[in-house]
C-alpha cells in the first residue's frame, strides 16, 4: 500500500462536509505571516511569508502579494514549520484507554470516550502539536478502534474529530498485551505468551474472513435481485473485516522484531495490510522485512531499558529504518513528551545522522502520511490546512519556544496571552 | 548544522582506549581545544595538562613534558564532564524486572543502607551516558518518592553515592562514597476525599522522623557516655554523620506545604538538608534561600503538578529557583533519562535560566553540593581530569561528543547501542 491518501477518504471527507459533521465553520478571516524562515517539509527551508485565507493555505513564498486587510504577524527572525502530527497519544480518553476484560475487543471505540477537556490537549497544542491519533491501550490482542483529533481546543469532542481521516485498529504484541495471562493480573485470560498472541490475533482474522465471506455473499445475492436475509451484524468482526478491506488501518504496538516478523507474515498470509508498527524498538533488525511488507514505522526518539523487550531499544532506530527505506515518524505515547516532539526529532540527527528535513519530517509529513491525512497536514503548501507552528528559534534547538499555533488558519495558541510562570516573574 | 565539521579521528584515541588499564594512561597534554572551565575565564586554542588523572596546567601554551603523549583536541571544545545529581545508576538495570533492580530496599527507616556498594559497574547504562558527556552521577539507593512494588513506604532510604561512571570497581568509581541520607518526605494529597485521614498520617509520620532522630541523638550521647551496655546498633550508627553535620540529608518533597515542612524540619534537628526533586517552590523559595538549602532540580521537561498551572511551570522552575537566589543543580531522577540531562539543562535556559548557571548546575554545583568541589566539576588545576570534547553547545541535542575522559584516561563512548547501530545498519 502506497503512503499516499486515496480518493475514497477525500470522497468521505466530502460526504461529512455535505451532513455537516465535520466542517466547523471558519473564520474567513485572512492572515498574513511575514518575514519568517519557513520550514515547508515538502518543499525546502525559505525566508517568505504566508498568506492563510478561509483557514488554508493559500500562499507560500519570498515574494507574496500582501492582501489588503490580512491580519499581520510579524515573524521576522522566527521560524514556521507545519503543526505537529503526533501518530501515538492517549491524551484526550475519558477513564481507562484499555477495555481490559478481553483479548479481542475490537468492538470498543475511542472515538465514544473522548473528553474535550482534558488539560492535555491544550499542553499539547502549547507544544505545538495540532493533530494526535489517539489509541486504544495495549492490554490485549486485538484492541480497539482509534480515532485522529486535531487539538482545537475548547471545541467539542465531535469537533475535535479530524473530518475524514481514515479509522484505525489497535492490535498489540508482546509484554503488554501477555500481562492479562500473567499473574499478578487480578483475573488471568488467555493469552499469556508470544505463542498465545499470535492464535489470538490468527483466530480474530480468520474469524473476520469468514464474516466477510458471509457479507460478500449476501451482498452478491442480494446485488442479483434475490430475496436473502443479511448476516447478523457482528461489532467485534467489523472493524477487522473493513482492516481486510483496506477501509481501516492496523496500528500495532510491538517492540521485539519476531513478534513484529510473526505478524507480517500472518498478515501476508491472511492478505491485510499492517499499516503502522508502533514503537517497533527492535525495527531496525528487520528493516528489509518491514519495507518489503510496506508497514510504516512510528517509534521513540530514545527510550530504552523500562522492560524487557525495550532492551534492545537503540536511539538509531528510526534512523536504519529510514535508511532501509521505510516510513518511520517519532511519536510520544506520552502527554509530556507530546510537547517537545520538535526536539525529539533533533535525536534522529544526532543518532544516525539524518539532515534537518528529514528529522522535522519525522514529527510532520511522514506521520501525517502514516494516518492518510498528508493531502490536509503535514507540510507547508498551498491548498493544505492552515495548521502551523511559530518558533522563536529553529524548532530543532533545545532553546526554542512555541509562540504560536493556527490550526485551520485559527490562532488556537499564543504564548503572548497564555498564563506563564516567566512572565508572572519578571 | 554540524555538517562539514571535521571529525574527531586520531589513532592516538584508539590506541588509548584499547590500554585502558594501563597505568600511565592517565597522563597527556591536550592541545588546541578552546576550555569552558566553568572557573575562571574561557580560553581558545589552549592546552590542559594531565599528569596521573589530574589537571596539572592550563594555559595557551604549555610545553610538553618530556616524552608525554600529545592529542590534538582539533579546535574542539572542552568542558568540565557533565554531573546528574539524582539517579539510580548502576542500581538499576530494567526499570520493570526487579531482579535487576537494586534500590528500594524493604523497611521505612533504613540509614545503614549504601548505594555505592550496591553499584555494578558493567551496567549497561554508564556506557549509555558517558556517551553523552555524564562523567559523573549521584546514584540513590531509592526513587524520589520511595515507590516500590509493595512493602511498606520508604521514609529514610539509605546513603547516596557520588560516582564516576566509569571504573573497575565500585570503589574505583567512588567520589564521595557517602554523599547523602536520603530521607523521603511524606506527601499530602491534594483535593481527595479523605483528606483529613491523609493530614493524620502525614503529620504522624513526621512525628516518626523526628523521633528516630531524636532516638539517634540519644543513642550518640548513649555512645559518648561509654557505658558497659552500650551496643552498636547499626541503623543509629549511620546517623551519627547525620547528627552532626557531616553528612547532609538530602530529602525529596514534590509540594510547597510539604517543602515548608521539610525546612522546619530540618531547622528543629539541625541538620544541613539538600532539597530535592521539588515540583513548585512558592514561598518554600525564600526559605530556602534564608537557610542556604541547594535545590536539586528534577527533569525540567516535566508536565506542570496542577490541572491549573501554567503550562510552563515546569520548564520554569528552574529559572524561579535561580531568581530567588538558590543553588541549583539537576537530576533526571530516571535512568532512562540520564543521557537527556543537557537537553533538560537547555529547556531551563529556553524559559529563564541564564546559560552560564545551567552549565554550573550540571558541573560545578553539583560537585559542590556533594561534598566533593575540590576534586570534579570545574576544569582546574588539581581536580580530576574529567572532560569532555564537543563540537558545539553540549546543550542542543545535534552537538557530537568526540572524546570523554575520566580521572584523565579516555573512555570508549561506544555501547551496546551503537554496536547493535552498526550490526543490523550493515545487516545484507
Amino acid at each position: 500500500m502506497s503512503f499516499k491518501t486515496s480518493g475514497a477518504f477525500l470522497c468521505c471527507l466530502a460526504c461529512l462536509c455535505f451532513l455537516g459533521l465535520g466542517c466547523l465553520p471558519l473564520r474567513a478571516e485572512t492572515i498574513l505571516i511575514r518575514d519568517a524562515t519557513i520550514l515547508t517539509i515538502a518543499q525546502g527551508t525559505l525566508r517568505g511569508s504566508i498568506v492563510i485565507r478561509d483557514g488554508k493555505i493559500a500562499q507560500v513564498g519570498r515574494n507574496v502579494a500582501e492582501p489588503p486587510g490580512a491580519r499581520v504577524i510579524e515573524a521576522s527572525g522566527q521560524y514556521v514549520m507545519p503543526g505537529i502530527v503526533d501518530c501515538h497519544s492517549h491524551i484526550a480518553v475519558d477513564g481507562n484507554v484499555n477495555e481490559q476484560s478481553v483479548s479481542v475487543s475490537s468492538m470498543v471505540d475511542i472515538r465514544d470516550v473522548i473528553n474535550p477537556e482534558d488539560i492535555a490537549i491544550y499542553r499539547a497544542l502549547a507544544g505545538g502539536v495540532t493533530t494526535a491519533n489517539i489509541l486504544h491501550g495495549s492490554a490485549n490482542a486485538v484492541g480497539g478502534q482509534t480515532v485522529v483529533l486535531k487539538m482545537r481546543w475548547g471545541k467539542s469532542a465531535r469537533e475535535m474529530i479530524f473530518e475524514g481521516a481514515p479509522p484505525g485498529l489497535k492490535l498489540a504484541l508482546g509484554e503488554n498485551p501477555k500481562r492479562q495471562g500473567n499473574p499478578p493480573a487480578a483475573n488471568v485470560r488467555y493469552p499469556a505468551t508470544r505463542m498465545g498472541i499470535e492464535d489470538t490475533i490468527r483466530q480474530a482474522f480468520l474469524d473476520a474472513k469468514a464474516y466477510k465471506a458471509q457479507w460478500d455473499d449476501y451482498e452478491a445475492r442480494a446485488a442479483r435481485g434475490e430475496h436473502v436475509l443479511a448476516p447478523r451484524k457482528d461489532l467485534s468482526l467489523e472493524p477487522l473485516k473493513e482492516v481486510l478491506e483496506g477501509k481501516r488501518f492496523l496500528h500495532v504496538h510491538s517492540y521485539r522484531a519476531d513478534e513484529i516478523l510473526m505478524l507480517l507474515r500472518l498478515a501476508d498470509e491472511y492478505g491485510f495490510q499492517v499499516r503502522t508498527l508502533h514503537h517497533a524498538v527492535e525495527g531496525y533488525k528487520i528493516a528489509r522485512e518491514i519495507a518489503a511488507h510496506g508497514a510504516s514505522v512510528s517509534t521513540f526518539s530514545d527510550w530504552w531499558s523500562f522492560k524487557v523487550e525495550a532492551f534492545d531499544a537503540i536511539p538509531y532506530n528510526a534512523a536504519v529504518l529510514e535508511k532501509k527505506g521505510v516510513l518511520v515518524s517519532l511519536s510520544s505515547d506520552d502527554p509530556e513528551l507530546m510537547r517537545h516532539l520538535n526536539t525529539e526529532a533533533a535525536k534522529v540527527m544526532k543518532y544516525g545522522g539524518l539532515s534537518e528535513t528529514e528529522a522535522l519530517a519525522m514529527v510532520t509529513l511522514n506521520p501525517a502520511k502514516q494516518l492518510a491525512i498528508d493531502a490536509r497536514v503535514g507540510s507547508i503548501e498551498p491548498g493544505k490546512d492552515a495548521d502551523l507552528v511559530i518558533y522563536d528559534r529553529h524548532p530543532l534547538s533545545n532553546y526554542a519556544k512555541v509562540q504560536k499555533v493556527f490550526i485551520d488558519g485559527q490562532l488556537y495558541f499564543d504564548r503572548a496571552q497564555a498564563k506563564s510562570v516567566v512572565r508572572e516573574v519578571e | 548544522m554540524m555538517s562539514g565539521r571535521t571529525s574527531f579521528k586520531f589513532s592516538l584515541f584508539l590506541a588509548c582506549a584499547a590500554s585502558l588499564a594501563a597505568s600511565d594512561a592517565d597522563t597527556l597534554l591536550l592541545r588546541n581545544v578552546d576550555v569552558y572551565p566553568m572557573i575562571g575565564p574561557r580560553l581558545t586554542a589552549a592546552s590542559i595538562l594531565v599528569q596521573d588523572g589530574k589537571i596539572a596546567l592550563i594555559g595557551a601554551k604549555i610545553a610538553a613534558p618530556k616524552g608525554v603523549r600529545i592529542v590534538d583536541g582539533q579546535g574542539l571544545r572542552a568542558y568540565p564532564g557533565l554531573i546528574d545529581s539524582g539517579t539510580e545508576l548502576g542500581l538499576a538495570e530494567i526499570a520493570d524486572l526487579r531482579v535487576t533492580v537494586d534500590s528500594g530496599e524493604l523497611g521505612a527507616f533504613m540509614p545503614q543502607l549504601r548505594a555505592l556498594t550496591a553499584v555494578n559497574p558493567d551496567s549497561e547504562h554508564f556506557r549509555v551516558v558517558r556517551a553523552n558527556g555524564i562523567t559523573s552521577v549521584v546514584t540513590f539507593p531509592s526513587t524520589e518518592n520511595g515507590e516500590r512494588n509493595g512493602g511498606e513506604r520508604q521514609i529514610v532510604a539509605g546513603q547516596a553515592a557520588l560516582i564516576h561512571a566509569a571504573g573497575w570497581t565500585w570503589e574505583e568509581m567512588a567520589v564521595n562514597g557517602s554523599a547523602a541520607l536520603l530521607l523521603i518526605f511524606p506527601s499530602l494529597p491534594v483535593n481527595q476525599p479523605g483528606f483529613a485521614e491523609a493530614k493524620r498520617t502525614y503529620d504522624r509520620e513526621i512525628q516518626q522522623i523526628d523521633e528516630f532522630f531524636d532516638q539517634a541523638r540519644r543513642y550518640e550521647r548513649a555512645k559518648t557516655a561509654g557505658g558497659s551496655n552500650f551496643k552498636i546498633d547499626l541503623k543509629l550508627e549511620a546517623m551519627l554523620p547525620v547528627l552532626d553535620s557531616r553528612l547532609p540529608v538530602a530529602i525529596s518533597a514534590e509540594r510547597e506545604p510539604a517543602i515548608s515542612d521539610a525546612i522546619e524540619f530540618a531547622g528543629r534537628q539541625k541538620i544541613r538538608m539538600i532539597l530535592l526533586a521539588p515540583r513548585e517552590l512558592g514561598k518554600a523559595a525564600a526559605k530556602l534561600k534564608e537557610r542556604n538549602i541547594p535545590v536539586v532540580l528534577g527533569r525540567t521537561l516535566d508536565l506542570p503538578l496542577h490541572e491549573d498551572d501554567p503550562y510552563d511551570s515546569a520548564f520554569t522552575l528552574p529559572a524561579q529557583a535561580w531568581r530567588a537566589g538558590l543553588k541549583i543543580a539537576f537530576g533526571t531522577f530516571d535512568n532512562e533519562f540520564v543521557r537527556d540531562l543537557p537537553y533538560n539543562a537547555a529547556t531551563a535556559v529556553a524559559y529563564g535560566l541564564p546559560y552560564e548557571e545551567a552549565l554550573k548546575a550540571v558541573t560545578i554545583n553539583a560537585a559542590e553540593i556533594w561534598g566533593a568541589g575540590g576534586q570534579i566539576g570545574s576544569l582546574e588545576k588539581g581536580k580530576w581530569a574529567d572532560m569532555m570534547l564537543t563540537d558545539g553547545d553540549p546543550f542542543e541535542t545535534r552537538t557530537q561528543i568526540k572524546a570523554l575522559f575520566i580521572k584523565g584516561r579516555e573512555v570508549d563512548l561506544k555501547n551496546r547501542q551503537t554496536q547493535l547501530y552498526e550490526k543490523y545498519l550493515n545487516r545484507p
